[in-house]
């Protein structure tokens, strides 16, 4: 992301919009600023905020003199009125920042914009996570916070040892050179991005062990974490992973709930099943 | 894609926050999904939705080449048509709600059309369950949210987290949700003007602006 130094009157107005707290108005150059190590491009200030295109010069003008008056401008908070904010063309390893921090941008492994899969959310269909399992979503950096994927490589090494299952067809799990160690991509691993998603597996007898780790390995990243845990109900309750979280004291006021409509409709996997049908 | 599990807040302060979305499985059951997104989004839009979405733009977005007349006259009508018309692809497609009655209602209606298509409804555990058993289908899977671990307290005080984190993907930043509240306290902006402004950031649409709006005037009032 780049602000026009050309185009940019120091308004402000994309300083508060910055997720990252990235963007900062330079009072001896009177613009706006990006610090380019902690901008995650996620696109917010491009794509966020309304445009005007109003000349600069006029603009600068106009708020020199209400600035000499002290007269409080006040402008819509989400407006740049020159559309100064411009998408530069981004090579990897900085790429990478952008797939995983803006959420209109699809990641090619999975096929669905932003950081996750289809989760439980199609488990109707997928059966991702089934009877007796527990899939968790580790996201990291969240809200409003960002992540190094070298801090992600700590917790992805740590719970490989603890012999976890990482979920295939996870933007995460793709950058791994090994999902046996949990080991990402070397060239990526200073980079920030706003948040990612790991996903893993296991039995219902490693929950309170799993979740230790994560609260362990916490302690040493220096980001903010949220966790989502899911099993598959049974008869249209869950009688396991809801009274097991009681039990181990965890509050979780909130939940996706796939209410079980969805049904193989594609005709190649309709005519898949037909042929292992006995 | 949407983002609406780790909203900030207690299990009662979810009565007026469902989320009902509808996802099409890669390979399963994304072959001609698009007309059916569509005719979920349009019954969705029977049901007085506070804010619809399609992955790509939520019933209010921002717009670019604005007038200057557009800091007093700036058009905040939700746009439902537009969202809809957006659905080109297989992708996730969303409505928000913030009576319980009208979620209901919508989910029913929703299931009488039979669209083979994964839907969810993201709330509180306990609004979940009785969603189910109100409209008698048995729920196929649950994921929970657990707290945010900040061990390093990184975090703002839970007002901010409340009005950010109704955009999951992180694009209401703490700085503007804490910006939009300090301009309601100082009498700089309405609480209607400022819910505007921050449902506009959120590109997929599962802003709640009637929880936002609660949760910016109950903060006014604490502060008195």
């Amino acid at each position: 992301m780049i602000i026009s130094q050309t185009k940019c009157v120091a308004c402000g107005n994309c300083v508060a919009i910055c997720p990252m707290g990235a963007i900062y108005v330079d009072h001896s150059k009177n613009r706006a600023l990006i610090n380019d190590d902690a901008c995650v491009e996620c696109g917010t200030c491009y794509r966020g905020m309304s445009t005007e295109n109003l000349n600069p010069v006029m603009v600068r003008t106009v708020r020199n003199v209400a600035k000499f008056f002290r007269f409080r401008f006040e402008p819509e908070p989400d407006v740049c009125p020159t559309g100064a904010i411009e998408m530069n063309e981004l090579e990897m390893p900085r790429l990478i920042r952008q797939i995983f921090s803006d959420p209109v941008v699809e990641h090619k492994s999975t096929g669905i914009k932003g950081r996750g899969t289809e989760e439980v959310k199609t488990n109707d269909v997928s059966l991702r996570v089934n009877s007796g399992e527990v899939g968790y979503t580790i996201e990291f950096g969240r809200p409003g916070v960002g992540v190094r994927f070298s801090d992600i490589q700590e917790m992805t090494r740590t719970l490989a040892a603890a012999g976890v299952t990482f979920e295939k067809n996870n933007p995460i799990t793709h950058l791994m050179i090994d999902t046996q160690t949990g080991d990402i991509r070397t060239d990526i691993l200073q980079e920030k991005i706003l948040s990612a998603i790991v996903e893993i597996k296991t039995t219902i007898d490693m929950v309170e062990r799993v979740l230790d780790i994560v609260e362990e390995v916490n302690e040493r990243i220096d980001t903010v974490i949220a966790i989502g845990i899911s099993t598959r109900c049974e008869d249209g309750e869950d009688n396991t992973l809801g009274p097991l979280l009681d039990s181990l004291g965890y509050y979780y006021a909130r939940a996706k709930t796939n209410m079980g409509l969805g049904r193989i409709t594609n005709r190649i996997e309709i005519k898949r099943a037909e042929a292992v049908a006995p | 894609m949407t983002n609406t599990l780790h909203r900030y807040g207690h299990s009662d302060s979810f009565y007026d926050d469902y989320i009902i979305f509808a996802i099409p499985s890669r390979g399963k059951n994304d072959e001609d999904c698009v007309p059916k997104l569509k005719q979920f989004l349009r019954i969705c839009a029977k049901y007085n939705p506070c804010n619809m979405g399609n992955g790509n733009r939520g019933s209010l977005a921002p717009q670019k080449g604005l007038g200057p007349a557009a800091h007093w006259f700036r058009n905040n009508e939700p746009d439902w048509e537009k969202v809809i018309e957006g659905v080109v692809k297989a992708g996730t497609v969303s409505a928000v709600f913030a009576s319980e009655e009208q979620a209901h209602a919508c989910l029913k209606e929703v299931i009488a059309a039979d669209f083979g298509i994964s839907v969810n409804i993201s709330t509180s555990v306990e609004n979940a369950r009785r969603a189910a058993q109100t409209c008698n289908i048995k729920r196929h899977s649950v994921e929970y949210a657990l707290a945010f671990n900040d061990p390093h307290d990184h975090l703002p005080n839970s007002q901010i987290l409340g009005l950010s984190t109704m955009c999951g993907h992180g694009m209401v930043s703490f700085n503007m949700a804490r910006k939009m509240l300090d301009m309601v306290r100082e009498g700089r902006r309405t609480t209607d003007q400022a819910v505007t402004t921050l449902m506009r950031l959120c590109p997929c649409g599962v802003y709640n602006p009637e929880r936002a709006r609660r949760l910016i005037e109950q903060a006014c009032k604490e502060q008195k």
